[in-house]
C-alpha cells in the first residue's frame, strides 16, 4: 500500500511539474522542440599548444555572446575535443544548439561572421586615382545613355580608398543611437585609448578628405572629415533599418573570434516536425504501455496485474528522473523508453514463469513465489549486466541524439530491475494468502495455455 | 528434445536467412546515410501541394549538379539528398525549390554533415559494434567460468566457458545480419531508410537484447548442470540443454512479445524519425528470440559433441 501511494505521488509530481513555469519541466531535444544544431571545427594551428584550452574557452565566450543576441531561450554552446583514437587528428570542436531557431542560414551567418570594421581614407592624388575616377565617370555616362540598363565594366571604387591602421580592433564599444531630427538609426562608436589617438591623427592629417567606413569589405558610409576629432568617438550613419543597426551594434560588441572556425555540420528541425514527433512519441508510449499491460494481465492474471502496477511505478519513476537529472529527451530517447517498457517486464516474466514451474511441481503457493524470486535472480542479474554493458558503449558512441537513447536505456535497465523485483515482490507477498487453496493457486498459475 | 535433436534443420533455416541477408546486402548494397558519407538532406513541405518531381529535379540539378536523390514524402513534401552544401548553395537550393518563388516552401528539416564527421562516425560505429561483441564474449566467458564442466563423470558433460561465448557470438552475428539485410533492401527503396547513426544504435540495442535472451537460456543450462552434478543424475549434455530450453522457452517468447508490442506501437504511432528504428529493432528481436532458442543452445550441444570426439 505504501509503495502504491509512493508511486502515485511520483506520478503526481510528473504531472504537476509540467504546469507552465514549474521548476522541473521535461527538457526536450532539438528534434522535438525544433531548432538548430551546429558543429564547428576550430582551427587552432596558429595557437601554441599550451594555450589551446584558453583560446577555445575564449571562442566559446565570444560565440555565446553572439548567440545571446538572437534572443534564443537556453542556447547551448560547448567545446568538445575529439579523441585521437577515432580521427587521425585531435580536433577541437564547438557545438552550438539553438532551440527554436529554424532558419539555419541566418543562424550560421550570425554566428560565423567576424564583423570586420575598417576605416579607409581617400587615396592621395595619383595616376591610379585618376584612372579610377575616369572609369567612374565613363560608367556614369554609360548608365545615363543606357536608360537604366547597367553597363559592363563596373569600376572598382575600392581603389579610391586606402586602408588605415584604424580597425574594429580598437573599438571600446558600439552603441545604438537615433538621429535627433530624422529619427534614423545610427551606430555610435567609442574607441579605446590607442584607437582614440589613431583616430585623432587620421582626422587631423586628412581633414577635408573622405574617410570611408567599411564593414566586412564593403563601404557602408563615406563621410567627409570636417575637422580633427578628439575624444575617440565616431558615428556611422548609413541606410540601416533599426533592426540592421541593432545587429551591427551587437556584432561589433561581441568582438572578433580568437581562432577561425569552419562549419562541419548542421541539423535543423522545423517546429511543426518537432511537434509532430513529440505528440506521436507520447501516443506511441501510451499505446505501448497499454498493450504490454493488457498482455501481462491476460497471460499472468493476478501476478500480471501486480507487474502492471510495478510497470506503472517504473514509468512514473523514469519520468521523474528525466525531469530531475535532467535527461534531454529526443525522438531516439523516447524510442528507447518505449523499448524499455517492453523489456522492463522481463524480470517479472522470468519470476512468474519460475513460480508457475514451482507450483506445477506441487509446491505451496508461498514457497513457490519465494523460490520463483530467488531462482530467477541470477538470470535477471546476468542478463541485465550485458544490457548495461551495451548501454555504456552506446553512450560512448553517441552523438548528442544517441546519448539520449543510451542514457534512457541504461536508466531503464536499473530502474526496471528495482521496480520489477522489489516492488513486485512486496506487492505479491502482500496478496499471497496464508492458507493455500485451489482457487488462489488458480489465480497465480493460470495462463491461457496452462 | 525436439529442437536439439533436429538442430540441423534450424541451423539450415538460420543459414538460409543469413545467406539471404548477405545476398540482399550485396545485391542492393548497404546505403550509408549522410551521417557516414557526408552530405546534406533537406525535407521541404509545399503549402499548396507539391510540384512535379521532374520540375523539382531539374531545379535541384541546376544548383548542385547531378547525383541528387529526390523522393516525395508526407502529403506535400520532398526529401532531397545532395552532397554537402555551403551556405550559399543551400540558400540557392531553397530558392530553386520554390520554383522561382511561385511556390511557398517550408524547410522542415535540414542536416549537413561534413566528410570529416562522417568518416569519424563510421569508425566510431565499427569500434562500438566490435567493443560490444568483445565485451559480451568476455562477460559470458566470465559469468560461465565455473559452470563449465557440468559432469564429474568420465563422459564429461558440459562445455568449456568459451563454448558459451562462441555460441552467443554466432547468435549475435545472425541477429545483426538479418536486420541489416532487411534494411539494405529498404534502403534501396527510400532515402529515409539509409544506414545512419540510429540504425547502428538499433543494431547495438539488438546485440544487447539478443545476448540478454541467450544468457537467460544458458543460465538455466548452467543451473541444470549444477543440479545434475549434485544429484548425480548423469544425464547426457544434450538432454540437460534441452530441458533448459524447454524451461525458458515461454519466458523467451513472452518477453519478446511484450517488447514487440511496444515496438509495434512505436512503429505505427510513433514519429517518422523512429519508424525505421522500430522496424529494425523488431526484426532484430524476432531474430534474437529465434537464435537464442534454435541456434545458441543447439550450437552448444553441437560443439559439446565435437569435444568428445
Amino acid at each position: 500500500m505504501l509503495l502504491l501511494a509512493a508511486g502515485v505521488s511520483v506520478a503526481f509530481f510528473d504531472y504537476y511539474s509540467e504546469k507552465p513555469g514549474a521548476r522541473f519541466p521535461f527538457r526536450l531535444g532539438l528534434d522535438l522542440s525544433g531548432g538548430t544544431h551546429l558543429v564547428y571545427r576550430a582551427d587552432v594551428s596558429g595557437v601554441q599548444a599550451g594555450e589551446v584550452r584558453e583560446s577555445m574557452d575564449a571562442l566559446r565566450d565570444v560565440i555565446e555572446r553572439r548567440v545571446n543576441l538572437f534572443g534564443v531561450a537556453e542556447p547551448v554552446v560547448q567545446v568538445e575535443t575529439t579523441a585521437g583514437v577515432i580521427s587521425e587528428n585531435k580536433e577541437n570542436r564547438l557545438i552550438v544548439e539553438l532551440p527554436g531557431v529554424t532558419d539555419v542560414n541566418r543562424a550560421i551567418a550570425m554566428i560565423g561572421q567576424t564583423p570586420l570594421l575598417e576605416f579607409r581614407i581617400e587615396r592621395p592624388e595619383s595616376p591610379e586615382k585618376e584612372k579610377v575616377l575616369k572609369e567612374l565617370r565613363a560608367f556614369e555616362e554609360a548608365l545615363r545613355a543606357g536608360n537604366g540598363a547597367i553597363p559592363e565594366n563596373i569600376p572598382d571604387t575600392d581603389a579610391l580608398f586606402v586602408p588605415t591602421e584604424l580597425t574594429g580592433r580598437f573599438l571600446k564599444k558600439a552603441i545604438l543611437g537615433f538621429d535627433s531630427i530624422s529619427g534614423a538609426p545610427r551606430v555610435n562608436l567609442e574607441f579605446n585609448e590607442e584607437g582614440e589617438a589613431l583616430f585623432a591623427r587620421i582626422t587631423r592629417e586628412h581633414t577635408g578628405k573622405i574617410l570611408a567606413i567599411y564593414l566586412d569589405g564593403a563601404p557602408i558610409s563615406e563621410p567627409v572629415i570636417q575637422e580633427e576629432i578628439r575624444g575617440g568617438k565616431a558615428e556611422i550613419t548609413g541606410t540601416f533599418t533599426p533592426e540592421e543597426a541593432k545587429q551591427l551594434v551587437g556584432r561589433l560588441n561581441s568582438g572578433a573570434l580568437p581562432v577561425p572556425i569552419e562549419l562541419l555540420g548542421s541539423q535543423t528541425i522545423g517546429a511543426s516536425l518537432g511537434d509532430e514527433a513529440k505528440t506521436k512519441g507520447i501516443q506511441a508510449g501510451v499505446l505501448g504501455f497499454s498493450l504490454v499491460a493488457l498482455f501481462m494481465v491476460l497471460w499472468y492474471r493476478l501476478p500480471g496485474l501486480v507487474s502492471v502496477a510495478a510497470l506503472g511505478i517504473y514509468v512514473a519513476m523514469m519520468l521523474a528522473l528525466f525531469k530531475l537529472i535532467p535527461v534531454t529527451l529526443t525522438a531516439a530517447g523516447i524510442a528507447g523508453f518505449i523499448l524499455s517498457i517492453g523489456m522492463a517486464v522481463d524480470a517479472n516474466v522470468l519470476i512468474f514463469e519460475r513460480t508457475k514451474e514451482e507450483l506445477r511441481r506441487g509446491r505451496e503457493l508461498k514457497d513457490a513465489v519465494r523460490d520463483g524470486f530467488s531462482r530467477a535472480w541470477f538470470s535477471i542479474r546476468d542478463s541485465n549486466i550485458s544490457s548495461i554493458l551495451t548501454a555504456v558503449i552506446l553512450f560512448w558512441f553517441g552523438t548528442s541524439l544517441i546519448e539520449g537513447f543510451a542514457l534512457v536505456f541504461a536508466l531503464g535497465v536499473f530502474i526496471s530491475m528495482l521496480t520489477a523485483i522489489t516492488i513486485t515482490r512486496s506487492l505479491l507477498f502482500a496478496i499471497v494468502p496464508k492458507e493455500a487453496s485451489s482457487r488462489s493457486n488458480a489465480w497465480f498459475s493460470a495462463g491461457i495455455f496452462s | 528434445m525436439f529442437i536439439i535433436d533436429h538442430r540441423r534443420i534450424f541451423f539450415a533455416i538460420s543459414a538460409a536467412l543469413v545467406a539471404f541477408s548477405v545476398f540482399s546486402a550485396v545485391f542492393w548494397g548497404l546505403n550509408p546515410g549522410i551521417e557516414f558519407t557526408g552530405g546534406a538532406i533537406a525535407e521541404v513541405r509545399y503549402e499548396n501541394g507539391r510540384p512535379e518531381l521532374a520540375l523539382v529535379k531539374s531545379a535541384v540539378t541546376e544548383i548542385v549538379g547531378e547525383g541528387a536523390l529526390i523522393q516525395p514524402t508526407g502529403e506535400s513534401g520532398y526529401v532531397i539528398r545532395v552532397r554537402a552544401l555551403n551556405t550559399e548553395e543551400h540558400q540557392a537550393l531553397l530558392a530553386a525549390l520554390s520554383v522561382d518563388g511561385t511556390q511557398k516552401v517550408y524547410e522542415e528539416r535540414y542536416s549537413l554533415v561534413g566528410p570529416s564527421i562522417g568518416s569519424e562516425l563510421k569508425n566510431k560505429a565499427w569500434i562500438s559494434i566490435v567493443l560490444v561483441i568483445t565485451g559480451i564474449v568476455l562477460f559470458i566467458a566470465f559469468a560461465f567460468r565455473r559452470s563449465s564442466y557440468g559432469g564429474d563423470d568420465a563422459r564429461g558433460e558440459g562445455a568449456p566457458p568459451w563454448h558459451y561465448s562462441i555460441a552467443a557470438i554466432v547468435a549475435l552475428v545472425h541477429d545483426i545480419a538479418i536486420p541489416t539485410g532487411v534494411f539494405s533492401f529498404l534502403g534501396s527503396q527510400s532515402v529515409n531508410a539509409q544506414i545512419d547513426v540510429l540504425f547502428v544504435t538499433a543494431l547495438l540495442a539488438i546485440l544487447g537484447y539478443s545476448v540478454h535472451d541467450t544468457i537467460v537460456v544458458f543460465d538455466r543450462v548452467r543451473e541444470n548442470l549444477k543440479k545434475n552434478r549434485e544429484m548425480k543424475l548423469r544425464k547426457p549434455f544434450p538432454e540437460i540443454v534441452g530441458e533448459g530450453l524447454m524451461q525458458t522457452m515461454s519466458r523467451s517468447i513472452n518477453t519478446s512479445l511484450t517488447t514487440l508490442l511496444a515496438l509495434i506501437a512505436l512503429y505505427f504511432f510513433g514519429s517518422e524519425a523512429t519508424k525505421n528504428f522500430a522496424l529494425v529493432l523488431s526484426v532484430g528481436i524476432v531474430a534474437g528470440t529465434y537464435s537464442s532458442i534454435f541456434l545458441a543452445a543447439p550450437i552448444l550441444v553441437a560443439m559439446g559433441g565435437w569435444r568428445k570426439n
